[in-house]
Protein backbone atom coordinates (compact mmCIF):
# COMPACT_ATOMS: atom_id res chain seq x y z
CA UNK A 1 0.00 0.00 0.00
CA UNK A 2 1.19 3.52 -0.63
CA UNK A 3 -0.32 6.82 0.36
CA UNK A 4 -0.39 10.19 -1.28
CA UNK A 5 -2.12 13.52 -1.58
CA UNK A 6 -4.09 15.14 -4.33
CA UNK A 7 -4.20 18.89 -4.20
CA UNK A 8 -7.43 20.80 -4.60
CA UNK A 9 -5.58 23.12 -6.91
CA UNK A 10 -4.51 25.62 -4.26
CA UNK A 11 -0.92 25.33 -3.13
CA UNK A 12 -0.55 23.69 0.27
CA UNK A 13 -4.19 22.71 0.54
CA UNK A 14 -4.46 18.97 -0.02
CA UNK A 15 -8.08 17.98 0.21
CA UNK A 16 -8.06 14.36 -0.82
CA UNK A 17 -6.05 11.46 0.51
CA UNK A 18 -5.41 8.37 -1.54
CA UNK A 19 -5.12 4.82 -0.33
CA UNK A 20 -3.56 2.86 -3.15
CA UNK A 21 -3.79 -0.84 -2.57
CA UNK A 22 -2.88 -3.49 -5.08
CA UNK A 23 -6.31 -3.41 -6.64
CA UNK A 24 -7.95 -0.15 -5.75
CA UNK A 25 -7.81 3.52 -4.97
CA UNK A 26 -10.04 5.21 -2.43
CA UNK A 27 -10.46 8.95 -2.00
CA UNK A 28 -11.28 10.64 1.29
CA UNK A 29 -10.44 13.92 3.06
CA UNK A 30 -6.93 14.13 4.41
CA UNK A 31 -8.11 15.09 7.92
CA UNK A 32 -9.87 11.75 8.14
CA UNK A 33 -6.63 9.85 7.83
CA UNK A 34 -4.87 11.72 10.58
CA UNK A 35 -7.50 12.51 13.23
CA UNK A 36 -7.56 9.01 14.69
CA UNK A 37 -3.87 8.24 14.59
CA UNK A 38 -2.99 6.44 17.82
CA UNK A 39 -6.30 7.32 19.41
CA UNK A 40 -8.46 4.96 21.42
CA UNK A 41 -12.16 4.33 20.79
CA UNK A 42 -13.70 4.17 24.27
CA UNK A 43 -16.93 6.15 24.40
CA UNK A 44 -19.20 8.07 22.04
CA UNK A 45 -18.78 11.07 24.34
CA UNK A 46 -15.34 11.52 22.80
CA UNK A 47 -16.65 11.77 19.23
CA UNK A 48 -17.61 15.03 17.58
CA UNK A 49 -20.21 15.00 14.84
CA UNK A 50 -17.46 15.65 12.28
CA UNK A 51 -15.49 12.64 13.51
CA UNK A 52 -18.55 10.42 13.34
CA UNK A 53 -19.23 11.61 9.79
CA UNK A 54 -15.65 10.77 8.79
CA UNK A 55 -15.92 7.23 10.14
CA UNK A 56 -19.23 6.70 8.34
CA UNK A 57 -17.88 8.12 5.06
CA UNK A 58 -14.83 5.89 5.17
CA UNK A 59 -17.00 2.89 6.08
CA UNK A 60 -19.06 3.59 2.98
CA UNK A 61 -15.89 3.58 0.86
CA UNK A 62 -14.81 0.30 2.40
CA UNK A 63 -18.11 -1.51 1.98
CA UNK A 64 -17.00 -3.32 -1.21
CA UNK A 65 -14.13 -4.85 0.78
CA UNK A 66 -16.52 -5.90 3.52
CA UNK A 67 -18.43 -7.76 0.81
CA UNK A 68 -15.36 -9.68 -0.26
CA UNK A 69 -13.29 -7.48 -2.57
CA UNK A 70 -9.63 -8.28 -1.90
CA UNK A 71 -7.47 -5.83 0.03
CA UNK A 72 -4.07 -5.74 1.69
CA UNK A 73 -4.54 -2.38 3.42
CA UNK A 74 -3.71 -3.82 6.84
CA UNK A 75 -1.25 -6.51 5.70
CA UNK A 76 1.28 -7.23 8.42
CA UNK A 77 -0.92 -5.74 11.17
CA UNK A 78 -2.21 -7.78 14.09
CA UNK A 79 -5.44 -7.20 16.01
CA UNK A 80 -5.82 -8.78 19.48
CA UNK A 81 -9.30 -9.74 20.67
CA UNK A 82 -9.76 -9.77 24.45
CA UNK A 83 -13.29 -10.89 25.18
CA UNK A 84 -13.99 -11.53 28.86
CA UNK A 85 -17.71 -11.83 28.15
CA UNK A 86 -19.54 -13.80 25.47
CA UNK A 87 -19.84 -12.20 22.05
CA UNK A 88 -20.75 -13.40 18.59
CA UNK A 89 -21.41 -10.48 16.26
CA UNK A 90 -18.92 -8.01 17.70
CA UNK A 91 -16.05 -10.49 17.98
CA UNK A 92 -16.62 -12.09 14.58
CA UNK A 93 -17.20 -8.81 12.74
CA UNK A 94 -13.96 -7.37 14.13
CA UNK A 95 -12.19 -10.53 13.03
CA UNK A 96 -13.81 -10.35 9.60
CA UNK A 97 -12.98 -6.65 9.23
CA UNK A 98 -9.33 -7.26 10.03
CA UNK A 99 -8.97 -10.30 7.79
CA UNK A 100 -10.83 -8.72 4.86
CA UNK A 101 -8.26 -5.89 4.96
CA UNK A 102 -5.39 -8.37 4.90
CA UNK A 103 -4.49 -8.24 8.61
CA UNK A 104 -4.18 -10.99 11.20
CA UNK A 105 -6.02 -11.68 14.45
CA UNK A 106 -4.91 -13.16 17.77
CA UNK A 107 -7.45 -14.20 20.36
CA UNK A 108 -7.26 -14.33 24.15
CA UNK A 109 -9.74 -17.20 24.16
CA UNK A 110 -11.74 -18.19 27.22
CA UNK A 111 -10.50 -16.54 30.43
CA UNK A 112 -10.35 -19.94 32.18
CA UNK A 113 -7.47 -21.06 29.98
CA UNK A 114 -5.47 -17.84 30.23
CA UNK A 115 -3.35 -15.94 32.74
CA UNK A 116 -6.56 -14.27 33.97
CA UNK A 117 -7.45 -17.50 35.77
CA UNK A 118 -4.12 -17.20 37.60
CA UNK A 119 -5.17 -13.85 39.00
CA UNK A 120 -3.41 -11.55 36.55
CA UNK A 121 -4.76 -8.00 36.56
CA UNK A 122 -6.38 -6.54 33.48
CA UNK A 123 -3.69 -3.86 33.50
CA UNK A 124 -0.91 -6.46 33.18
CA UNK A 125 -2.84 -8.45 30.58
CA UNK A 126 -3.21 -5.47 28.24
CA UNK A 127 0.42 -4.43 28.74
CA UNK A 128 1.57 -7.88 27.69
CA UNK A 129 -0.83 -8.42 24.78
CA UNK A 130 -0.34 -4.83 23.64
CA UNK A 131 3.24 -5.89 22.92
CA UNK A 132 2.04 -8.58 20.53
CA UNK A 133 -0.49 -6.58 18.52
CA UNK A 134 -1.12 -3.26 16.75
CA UNK A 135 -4.49 -2.72 18.43
CA UNK A 136 -6.64 -4.32 21.13
CA UNK A 137 -10.37 -4.93 21.13
CA UNK A 138 -11.72 -5.48 24.63
CA UNK A 139 -15.05 -6.56 26.06
CA UNK A 140 -15.19 -6.84 29.84
CA UNK A 141 -17.98 -7.07 32.44
CA UNK A 142 -16.75 -4.07 34.47
CA UNK A 143 -17.67 -0.52 33.52
CA UNK A 144 -14.59 1.57 32.78
CA UNK A 145 -12.44 -1.45 31.90
CA UNK A 146 -11.67 -0.19 28.39
CA UNK A 147 -10.49 3.15 29.76
CA UNK A 148 -8.24 1.34 32.21
CA UNK A 149 -6.90 -0.75 29.31
CA UNK A 150 -6.16 2.43 27.35
CA UNK A 151 -4.04 3.73 30.24
CA UNK A 152 -1.81 0.67 30.21
CA UNK A 153 -1.85 -0.41 26.57
CA UNK A 154 0.99 0.65 24.27
CA UNK A 155 -1.37 0.38 21.27
CA UNK A 156 -4.89 1.70 20.47
CA UNK A 157 -7.77 0.16 22.41
CA UNK A 158 -11.27 -0.30 21.00
CA UNK A 159 -14.05 -0.73 23.53
CA UNK A 160 -16.33 -3.58 22.48
CA UNK A 161 -18.56 -3.24 25.54
CA UNK A 162 -17.67 -2.53 29.18
CA UNK A 163 -20.42 -3.91 31.41
CA UNK A 164 -23.47 -1.67 31.19
CA UNK A 165 -21.21 1.18 30.05
CA UNK A 166 -20.32 1.91 26.44
CA UNK A 167 -20.22 0.08 23.14
CA UNK A 168 -19.13 2.80 20.70
CA UNK A 169 -18.53 0.58 17.67
CA UNK A 170 -22.13 -0.67 17.95
CA UNK A 171 -23.32 2.94 18.02
CA UNK A 172 -21.28 3.80 14.96
CA UNK A 173 -22.73 0.88 13.01
CA UNK A 174 -26.21 1.90 14.18
CA UNK A 175 -25.60 5.41 12.87
CA UNK A 176 -24.27 3.97 9.63
CA UNK A 177 -27.45 1.92 9.20
CA UNK A 178 -29.64 4.96 9.88
CA UNK A 179 -27.62 7.08 7.45
CA UNK A 180 -27.78 4.41 4.73
CA UNK A 181 -31.43 3.48 5.06
CA UNK A 182 -33.04 6.59 6.57
CA UNK A 183 -31.48 9.93 7.49
CA UNK A 184 -29.44 11.23 10.42
CA UNK A 185 -30.60 14.84 10.46
CA UNK A 186 -33.93 15.64 12.14
CA UNK A 187 -34.66 12.00 12.69
CA UNK A 188 -37.66 10.80 14.66
CA UNK A 189 -36.65 7.63 16.50
CA UNK A 190 -38.18 5.44 19.21
CA UNK A 191 -35.82 3.49 21.47
CA UNK A 192 -37.73 0.52 22.84
CA UNK A 193 -37.20 -2.00 25.63
CA UNK A 194 -34.45 -2.03 28.24
CA UNK A 195 -33.39 1.60 28.42
CA UNK A 196 -31.98 1.28 31.92
CA UNK A 197 -29.29 -1.35 31.49
CA UNK A 198 -28.96 -1.28 27.68
CA UNK A 199 -25.59 0.25 26.87
CA UNK A 200 -26.34 0.51 23.13
CA UNK A 201 -29.30 2.83 23.61
CA UNK A 202 -27.39 5.11 25.98
CA UNK A 203 -24.59 5.64 23.48
CA UNK A 204 -26.96 5.87 20.52
CA UNK A 205 -29.16 8.48 22.19
CA UNK A 206 -26.10 10.55 23.00
CA UNK A 207 -24.78 10.33 19.43
CA UNK A 208 -28.19 11.16 17.92
CA UNK A 209 -28.34 14.26 20.09
CA UNK A 210 -25.48 15.61 17.93
CA UNK A 211 -27.79 15.40 14.89
CA UNK A 212 -30.87 17.05 16.39
CA UNK A 213 -32.94 13.89 16.71
CA UNK A 214 -36.42 13.70 18.19
CA UNK A 215 -36.20 10.76 20.61
CA UNK A 216 -39.09 8.82 22.16
CA UNK A 217 -38.17 6.45 24.96
CA UNK A 218 -40.48 3.43 25.22
CA UNK A 219 -39.92 1.15 28.20
CA UNK A 220 -41.57 -0.40 31.25
CA UNK A 221 -41.48 2.00 34.19
CA UNK A 222 -38.77 0.00 35.94
CA UNK A 223 -36.49 0.11 32.87
CA UNK A 224 -36.60 3.80 32.10
CA UNK A 225 -33.47 5.55 30.91
CA UNK A 226 -31.40 6.81 33.87
CA UNK A 227 -32.10 10.42 34.79
CA UNK A 228 -28.52 11.71 34.31
CA UNK A 229 -28.53 10.49 30.69
CA UNK A 230 -31.90 12.14 30.01
CA UNK A 231 -30.70 15.40 31.56
CA UNK A 232 -27.59 15.23 29.43
CA UNK A 233 -29.73 14.84 26.29
CA UNK A 234 -32.06 17.66 27.24
CA UNK A 235 -29.13 19.96 27.98
CA UNK A 236 -28.02 19.44 24.39
CA UNK A 237 -31.41 20.59 23.13
CA UNK A 238 -32.62 17.10 22.18
CA UNK A 239 -36.38 16.58 22.29
CA UNK A 240 -36.97 13.59 24.57
CA UNK A 241 -40.29 12.13 25.66
CA UNK A 242 -41.14 8.95 27.55
CA UNK A 243 -43.97 6.46 27.34
CA UNK A 244 -44.72 2.86 28.21
CA UNK A 245 -47.00 2.39 25.20
CA UNK A 246 -45.39 1.34 21.93
CA UNK A 247 -48.73 1.62 20.06
CA UNK A 248 -48.69 5.32 20.72
CA UNK A 249 -45.47 5.93 18.79
CA UNK A 250 -45.07 3.23 16.16
CA UNK A 251 -46.87 5.16 13.42
CA UNK A 252 -45.01 8.42 13.99
CA UNK A 253 -41.33 7.56 13.77
CA UNK A 254 -38.70 6.99 11.08
CA UNK A 255 -36.77 4.41 13.09
CA UNK A 256 -37.93 1.85 15.63
CA UNK A 257 -34.90 0.68 17.61
CA UNK A 258 -35.85 -2.47 19.52
CA UNK A 259 -33.72 -3.95 22.30
CA UNK A 260 -33.71 -7.17 24.26
CA UNK A 261 -34.56 -7.09 27.94
CA UNK A 262 -31.22 -8.41 29.17
CA UNK A 263 -31.59 -11.08 31.82
CA UNK A 264 -27.85 -10.93 32.63
CA UNK A 265 -27.99 -7.27 33.72
CA UNK A 266 -30.73 -7.77 36.35
CA UNK A 267 -29.48 -8.11 39.92
CA UNK A 268 -32.85 -9.66 40.88
CA UNK A 269 -34.37 -12.45 38.68
CA UNK A 270 -37.84 -11.63 40.02
CA UNK A 271 -37.56 -8.13 38.62
CA UNK A 272 -36.52 -9.60 35.27
CA UNK A 273 -39.58 -11.83 35.09
CA UNK A 274 -41.86 -8.87 35.75
CA UNK A 275 -40.73 -7.06 32.60
CA UNK A 276 -39.54 -9.82 30.23
CA UNK A 277 -41.62 -9.88 27.03
CA UNK A 278 -43.01 -6.39 27.65
CA UNK A 279 -42.97 -5.62 23.92
CA UNK A 280 -43.46 -7.88 20.93
CA UNK A 281 -43.42 -6.44 17.44
CA UNK A 282 -45.58 -8.23 14.83
CA UNK A 283 -46.48 -7.35 11.18
CA UNK A 284 -50.00 -6.40 12.34
CA UNK A 285 -48.48 -3.86 14.67
CA UNK A 286 -46.88 -2.16 11.67
CA UNK A 287 -50.02 -1.88 9.53
CA UNK A 288 -50.19 1.92 9.79
CA UNK A 289 -46.49 2.63 10.17
CA UNK A 290 -44.71 5.15 7.95
CA UNK A 291 -43.87 3.64 4.59
CA UNK A 292 -40.16 4.24 5.04
CA UNK A 293 -39.98 3.14 8.69
CA UNK A 294 -36.94 1.00 9.43
CA UNK A 295 -36.74 -1.43 12.34
CA UNK A 296 -33.36 -1.96 13.96
CA UNK A 297 -32.10 -4.24 16.74
CA UNK A 298 -28.54 -4.77 18.03
CA UNK A 299 -29.28 -8.52 18.25
CA UNK A 300 -29.52 -11.12 19.62
CA UNK A 301 -33.30 -10.92 19.85
CA UNK A 302 -35.43 -13.15 22.02
CA UNK A 303 -39.10 -12.53 21.36
CA UNK A 304 -39.34 -8.77 20.98
CA UNK A 305 -39.52 -9.01 17.16
CA UNK A 306 -41.67 -11.79 15.69
CA UNK A 307 -39.88 -13.73 12.89
CA UNK A 308 -42.71 -12.72 10.51
CA UNK A 309 -41.42 -9.13 10.67
CA UNK A 310 -38.17 -10.25 9.02
CA UNK A 311 -39.87 -10.46 5.63
CA UNK A 312 -41.28 -6.92 5.75
CA UNK A 313 -39.64 -3.96 4.02
CA UNK A 314 -39.08 -2.38 7.42
CA UNK A 315 -36.69 -5.00 8.84
CA UNK A 316 -33.05 -3.83 8.83
CA UNK A 317 -31.48 -5.69 11.76
CA UNK A 318 -29.59 -8.29 9.73
CA UNK A 319 -28.30 -5.61 7.37
CA UNK A 320 -27.41 -3.56 10.46
CA UNK A 321 -25.41 -6.49 11.78
CA UNK A 322 -23.47 -6.74 8.49
CA UNK A 323 -22.67 -3.03 8.59
CA UNK A 324 -20.55 -3.78 11.64
CA UNK A 325 -17.88 -5.02 9.24
CA UNK A 326 -17.32 -1.86 7.12
CA UNK A 327 -17.64 0.38 10.18
CA UNK A 328 -15.05 -1.62 12.12
CA UNK A 329 -12.86 -1.71 9.00
CA UNK A 330 -12.99 2.08 8.93
CA UNK A 331 -11.98 2.36 12.59
CA UNK A 332 -9.13 -0.11 12.20
CA UNK A 333 -7.94 1.65 9.08
CA UNK A 334 -7.97 5.00 10.87
CA UNK A 335 -6.33 3.71 14.04
CA UNK A 336 -3.59 1.47 12.71
CA UNK A 337 -3.44 1.78 8.98
CA UNK A 338 -3.57 5.48 8.23
CA UNK A 339 0.09 6.38 8.23
CA UNK A 340 2.47 6.52 5.31
CA UNK B 1 -21.35 39.29 75.21
CA UNK B 2 -18.59 41.10 73.40
CA UNK B 3 -17.30 39.32 70.33
CA UNK B 4 -14.08 37.51 70.96
CA UNK B 5 -11.13 38.41 68.76
CA UNK B 6 -8.60 35.67 68.82
CA UNK B 7 -4.93 36.10 68.08
CA UNK B 8 -5.20 33.76 65.12
CA UNK B 9 -7.55 36.14 63.36
CA UNK B 10 -10.81 34.22 63.74
CA UNK B 11 -13.37 36.65 65.03
CA UNK B 12 -16.56 34.69 65.45
CA UNK B 13 -15.70 31.99 67.98
CA UNK B 14 -17.74 32.43 71.16
CA UNK B 15 -15.39 32.71 74.13
CA UNK B 16 -16.77 29.63 75.90
CA UNK B 17 -16.00 27.40 72.92
CA UNK B 18 -12.67 28.84 71.99
CA UNK B 19 -9.73 26.60 71.58
CA UNK B 20 -6.30 27.87 72.45
CA UNK B 21 -4.74 29.83 69.59
CA UNK B 22 -2.08 27.90 67.77
CA UNK B 23 1.44 29.17 67.28
CA UNK B 24 2.13 27.56 63.90
CA UNK B 25 -0.04 25.53 61.57
CA UNK B 26 -3.34 25.72 59.71
CA UNK B 27 -6.80 26.75 60.80
CA UNK B 28 -9.67 25.66 58.59
CA UNK B 29 -12.68 27.83 59.33
CA UNK B 30 -16.25 28.02 58.03
CA UNK B 31 -16.63 24.30 57.56
CA UNK B 32 -20.34 23.44 57.29
CA UNK B 33 -21.63 22.23 60.67
CA UNK B 34 -21.00 18.52 61.23
CA UNK B 35 -18.43 18.08 58.45
CA UNK B 36 -15.23 18.54 60.48
CA UNK B 37 -14.53 14.83 60.82
CA UNK B 38 -14.99 14.34 57.08
CA UNK B 39 -12.56 17.19 56.50
CA UNK B 40 -10.01 15.35 58.64
CA UNK B 41 -10.68 12.23 56.59
CA UNK B 42 -10.05 14.10 53.33
CA UNK B 43 -6.81 15.46 54.75
CA UNK B 44 -5.73 11.96 55.75
CA UNK B 45 -5.65 12.87 59.44
CA UNK B 46 -6.68 9.87 61.51
CA UNK B 47 -6.46 8.90 65.17
CA UNK B 48 -2.87 7.76 64.65
CA UNK B 49 -1.57 11.16 63.57
CA UNK B 50 1.29 12.75 65.51
CA UNK B 51 0.02 16.27 64.87
CA UNK B 52 -1.90 18.17 67.53
CA UNK B 53 -5.38 18.62 66.08
CA UNK B 54 -8.25 20.61 67.58
CA UNK B 55 -11.78 20.20 66.34
CA UNK B 56 -14.63 22.51 67.24
CA UNK B 57 -18.07 21.53 66.01
CA UNK B 58 -21.40 23.31 65.61
CA UNK B 59 -20.26 26.77 66.58
CA UNK B 60 -22.87 29.43 65.88
CA UNK B 61 -21.91 31.43 62.83
CA UNK B 62 -23.65 34.28 61.07
CA UNK B 63 -22.42 33.07 57.69
CA UNK B 64 -23.29 29.40 57.94
CA UNK B 65 -25.74 29.14 60.83
CA UNK B 66 -23.55 26.42 62.35
CA UNK B 67 -19.94 25.87 61.50
CA UNK B 68 -17.02 23.64 62.41
CA UNK B 69 -13.40 24.65 62.84
CA UNK B 70 -10.29 22.46 62.54
CA UNK B 71 -6.85 23.48 63.73
CA UNK B 72 -3.79 21.48 62.77
CA UNK B 73 -0.63 22.49 64.60
CA UNK B 74 2.83 22.60 63.05
CA UNK B 75 1.57 21.66 59.61
CA UNK B 76 0.93 24.09 56.77
CA UNK B 77 -1.51 22.43 54.43
CA UNK B 78 -0.69 22.71 50.75
CA UNK B 79 -3.09 24.16 48.22
CA UNK B 80 -3.95 20.85 46.54
CA UNK B 81 -4.65 19.29 49.95
CA UNK B 82 -7.04 21.98 51.08
CA UNK B 83 -8.81 22.36 47.76
CA UNK B 84 -10.17 18.84 48.12
CA UNK B 85 -12.03 20.10 51.18
CA UNK B 86 -14.30 22.04 48.81
CA UNK B 87 -15.99 18.72 48.02
CA UNK B 88 -17.88 18.86 51.30
CA UNK B 89 -17.14 22.34 52.64
CA UNK B 90 -17.20 24.79 49.73
CA UNK B 91 -17.32 27.84 52.04
CA UNK B 92 -14.27 26.82 54.08
CA UNK B 93 -11.44 29.30 54.53
CA UNK B 94 -7.85 28.33 55.14
CA UNK B 95 -5.66 30.34 57.50
CA UNK B 96 -1.94 29.65 57.62
CA UNK B 97 -0.60 30.64 61.02
CA UNK B 98 3.00 31.55 61.84
CA UNK B 99 3.96 32.78 65.28
CA UNK B 100 0.28 33.30 66.20
CA UNK B 101 -0.33 35.50 63.15
CA UNK B 102 -2.40 34.79 60.06
CA UNK B 103 0.15 35.05 57.28
CA UNK B 104 -2.10 33.71 54.53
CA UNK B 105 -5.84 33.40 54.16
CA UNK B 106 -7.55 31.82 51.18
CA UNK B 107 -10.77 30.19 50.05
CA UNK B 108 -10.95 26.61 48.85
CA UNK B 109 -11.49 25.91 45.17
CA UNK B 110 -12.09 22.48 43.69
CA UNK B 111 -9.56 21.44 41.06
CA UNK B 112 -10.69 20.01 37.71
CA UNK B 113 -9.89 16.47 38.79
CA UNK B 114 -9.97 14.77 42.19
CA UNK B 115 -7.63 11.80 42.63
CA UNK B 116 -7.83 9.20 45.42
CA UNK B 117 -10.32 11.15 47.55
CA UNK B 118 -13.73 9.75 46.62
CA UNK B 119 -14.46 6.28 45.33
CA UNK B 120 -16.94 5.64 42.54
CA UNK B 121 -20.41 4.76 43.80
CA UNK B 122 -20.90 2.27 40.97
CA UNK B 123 -20.06 -1.14 42.49
CA UNK B 124 -19.41 -2.53 39.00
CA UNK B 125 -16.85 0.14 38.13
CA UNK B 126 -13.33 -1.12 37.35
CA UNK B 127 -11.98 1.44 39.85
CA UNK B 128 -13.63 -0.54 42.65
CA UNK B 129 -11.49 -3.63 41.98
CA UNK B 130 -7.92 -4.58 42.85
CA UNK B 131 -6.55 -3.17 39.58
CA UNK B 132 -3.48 -0.91 40.08
CA UNK B 133 -5.34 2.38 39.50
CA UNK B 134 -6.44 5.32 41.63
CA UNK B 135 -9.97 6.62 41.87
CA UNK B 136 -10.24 9.63 39.54
CA UNK B 137 -13.20 11.99 39.42
CA UNK B 138 -13.71 14.85 37.00
CA UNK B 139 -15.32 17.90 38.59
CA UNK B 140 -18.20 18.76 36.23
CA UNK B 141 -19.82 21.40 38.48
CA UNK B 142 -18.78 23.10 41.71
CA UNK B 143 -22.04 24.38 43.16
CA UNK B 144 -23.63 22.01 43.79
CA UNK B 145 -20.72 19.63 43.37
CA UNK B 146 -21.10 17.18 40.48
CA UNK B 147 -18.35 14.62 39.95
CA UNK B 148 -18.06 12.09 37.14
CA UNK B 149 -15.94 8.96 37.41
CA UNK B 150 -13.26 9.06 34.74
CA UNK B 151 -13.55 5.29 34.26
CA UNK B 152 -17.24 4.38 34.17
CA UNK B 153 -18.46 7.98 33.61
CA UNK B 154 -21.18 7.62 36.24
CA UNK B 155 -22.04 10.84 38.06
CA UNK B 156 -21.62 11.27 41.80
CA UNK B 157 -23.74 14.06 43.19
CA UNK B 158 -25.05 13.41 46.66
CA UNK B 159 -23.84 11.59 49.78
CA UNK B 160 -20.25 12.43 48.83
CA UNK B 161 -19.08 11.96 52.40
CA UNK B 162 -20.13 8.29 52.31
CA UNK B 163 -17.73 7.63 49.46
CA UNK B 164 -14.64 9.29 50.89
CA UNK B 165 -11.66 6.96 50.69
Amino acid sequence: MSLGFRSSGMAGDPTVFLIISRRSIIFFPVEMATMFKKRHVLSMREFSREEIDSVLDLASSLEPFARGKKSDMLAGKILALLFFEPSTRTRMSFETAMKRLGGGVINLGPAEGSSISKGESLADTVRVIGGYADALVIRHPKEGSARLASEFSPVPVLNAGDGAGHHPTQTLLDLYTIKKDSRLEDLSIALVGDLKYGRTVHSLAYALSLYGADITLVSPLSLRMPEPIKSDLSSKGTRVRETCDLNEVVNNVDVLYMTRIQRERFPDPVEYKKVASSYRLTPEFLANARKNLIIMHPLPRVDEIAPAVDATFHARYFQQSFYGVPVRMALLKMLIGGGA
Amino acid sequence: MAEAVSRDGLRDEPRELRVKPIKNGTVIDHIAGGQALNVLKILGISGTTDATVSVVMNVESGKLDKKDIVKVEDRELKEDEVNRIALIAPAATINIIRDYKVVEKRHVDLPGEIVSVVRCQNPNCISNTSEPIKSRMLVKAKNPVLLRCIYCEQPLTDRLAEYLI
